[in-house]
């Protein structure tokens, strides 16, 4: 699977009350989640993203609180993959679980400013600063957690489960 | 002969049908209880239809608490509790909890007995980490790993590595389990245990109350951790004896395991402490924070809601008022706190004080009702987290400490100590 799209860079501990606000945990519609996604960090957010965009943030990505309407609040606002030096541990499974791509590199975070052209192959691990022409290999998944992206999520692995 | 392992790698163990794990390896484990709210649980239910499964595992090993935005607090809320209601009929789950009946999750959830020492708990909820007090590995998920969990009884872990906290020395006064967990994890930061389970061991330790071991283990995940841990002890044991609906299983580190750090910390030095915004880590003693004043002050909470923190903001408030600035708002965190609170006469000393004893709820920890805050305003709280927009309006400012400082702050109308007031 390969994205490209412009990123959005932001800083370390984005925690996921200002990716979703508790304010509007009362409902979990993804469209509705999208409409507040990093509302508390960054207002105009929404209004910027174009749909396969990437955000791009420093160590402890999603920290806080283990609600998934933030990585669904960031999928439905158009968000194609995170790059982080870090993601927070509960936001990394809920990521995985709901096949949201995110990707872990320091040097590739270090090499990216707002407003960069990003190219992302998800399968191969490649991140590449279209706009300044450097490559970066993000971490590899263990070959158990890349079973559950490739089958594109916790869901369908239990599917298997619960049939048998 | 198993590898000499930490408590944490044994209950894992335990739960994967191995004799021994090692840290950085994936395991499927079979669970003792799967929790989920009602901000949690919707989406819990939505993906667990997803899976084709029409029971869950077991009826009685999932516990769904309607305690955040409850008693409803607009029709959405009553929507979504509505919606956890008709699950929990539908498929019998015993571990419900109508409104009169329930508490914080985690305040209720060990003082009802249901979970034990030794369990393999996932919840969907960040601070299920709290009955890590009981000695079992506890720890947060998302709502699709809840609804797998559901369906299967099963979920996935990377077996963490283990910090050692080995805290020693007796705490100063008015030095609680709050001000011990806010100092470690100004030391460490909040992602100073990022994947890491954090076993907490010690004299200062062996002495606490349950109380205090919760509120310990319950912040764990503000360091980032994965989960926080305390060994059984007699303390332990008197507190689950009579409790406890399941038989439990007692587990201890290997005195030779393997830990990835050890941090000795001496709890003859630590002070009343303060977290400032917008980061659990921020942390100041009290004694540098006298001049911030506040407009509210939230004693309660999954982190300060027990007995033993009522008995402590009751101490200080006792023939006491708070400031006329200060709006005071106390929220015992289950019935069974409400009713013993009430008959101590605790609760004569909130009103005489001029406080607003509220039916159990998660309420203003995460922003969701029972005391929003306007813009620019602060509030001092019991609770767990101060990032921006938690408690209210995005340029609201939220400061953590003990409740023996959410009172005194009460009182005076500035962050205080009580050795602060007259």
């Amino acid at each position: 699977v390969r994205f490209e799209g412009t990123a959005h860079r932001y800083g370390r501990d984005v925690d996921t009350d200002v990716i979703i606000p508790a304010r509007y945990l009362n409902t979990s519609d993804p469209v509705e989640l999208a409409k507040h996604c990093m509302e508390d960090l960054d207002a105009e957010f929404v209004g910027k993203v174009a749909s396969g965009d990437i955000l791009v943030a420093d160590e402890n990505f999603g920290c806080g609180s283990s609600r998934e309407h933030a990585p669904i609040s960031i999928k439905a606002a158009g968000i194609s993959v995170i790059i982080a030096k870090s993601f927070a541990r509960i936001f990394y499974r809920n990521a995985i679980n709901t096949g949201l791509p995110i990707m872990e590199s320091v040097e590739a975070a270090d090499g990216i400013r707002d407003g960069d052209r990003v190219a992302v192959d998800a399968d191969a691990g490649t991140i590449t600063n279209v706009t300044t022409g450097q490559t970066w290999q993000a971490q590899a998944f263990p070959p158990f957690i890349k079973g559950i992206i490739e089958k594109g999520g916790l869901i369908e692995v239990a599917k298997e489960k619960v049939a048998r | 002969m198993p590898r000499p392992m930490t408590i944490t790698e044994k209950i894992l163990a335990a739960h994967a049908g191995l004799d021994e794990v090692e840290p950085g390896q994936l395991i499927e484990c079979d669970l003792d209880l799967v929790l989920a709210n009602d901000v949690t649980a919707p989406i819990a239910i939505r993906e667990f239809a997803k899976t084709g499964a029409t029971r869950v595992w077991d009826p009685e090993r999932v516990a769904l608490v309607p305690d955040h935005y409850t008693p409803n607090k607009d029709i959405k809320s009553a929507e979504q509790a509505k919606l956890m209601r008709e699950f929990a009929r539908a498929q019998g789950i015993s571990h419900y909890w109508e409104i009169g009946c329930m508490g914080v999750e985690h305040a209720l959830l060990p003082e009802q007995g249901v979970v034990v020492p030794g369990d393999l708990i996932i919840g969907a909820d960040s601070h299920t980490c709290t009955y890590g007090a009981l000695g079992a590995f506890a720890t947060g998920v998302g709502s699709t790993d809840a609804a797998v969990g559901m369906a299967t009884g099963q979920a996935w872990f990377k077996v963490p590595a283990s910090i050692r906290f080995d805290i020693t020395g007796a705490f100063g006064p008015w030095v609680s389990g709050k001000d011990l967990i806010l100092e470690i994890i100004g030391m460490i930061g909040v992602d100073g245990a990022l994947y890491q389970a954090m076993e907490f061991t010690g004299d200062t330790i062996d002495r606490l109350g349950m109380d205090d071991r919760f509120t310990i283990c319950n912040m764990a995940i503000e360091a980032g951790g994965k989960s926080g841990i305390i060994a059984f002890d007699q303390r332990t044991r008197d507190y689950v004896e009579s409790r406890a609906e399941r038989a439990w299983k007692v587990h201890h580190s290997d005195s030779d395991a393997e830990y990835a750090r050890v941090i000795e910390i001496d709890a003859t030095t630590i002070e009343p402490t303060v977290a400032f915004p917008h980061l659990p880590s921020n942390t100041r003693p009290v004694s540098e924070a006298r001049d911030v004043r506040v407009d509210q002050v939230v004693i309660g909470s999954c982190t300060n809601g027990r007995i033993e923190d009522m008995r402590i903001a009751a101490s200080v408030l006792k023939g006491r008022r708070a400031h006329r600035d200060v709006r005071l708002i106390v929220i015992p965190a289950t019935q069974e706190v409400w009713r013993q609170s009430m008959a101590e006469g605790l609760f004569d000393v909130f009103i005489d004080a001029g406080a607003a004893v509220s039916t159990p709820t998660c309420g203003p920890c995460l922003g969701g009702h029972m005391g929003i805050l306007a813009a620019g305003e602060r509030a001092l709280a019991t609770t767990n987290r101060n990032f921006v927009g938690r408690m209210g309006d995005p340029t609201s400012e939220v400061y953590l400490a003990s409740p023996a400082v959410a009172a005194a702050t009460a009182v005076a109308g500035h962050i205080a100590s009580p050795d602060d007031l007259d």
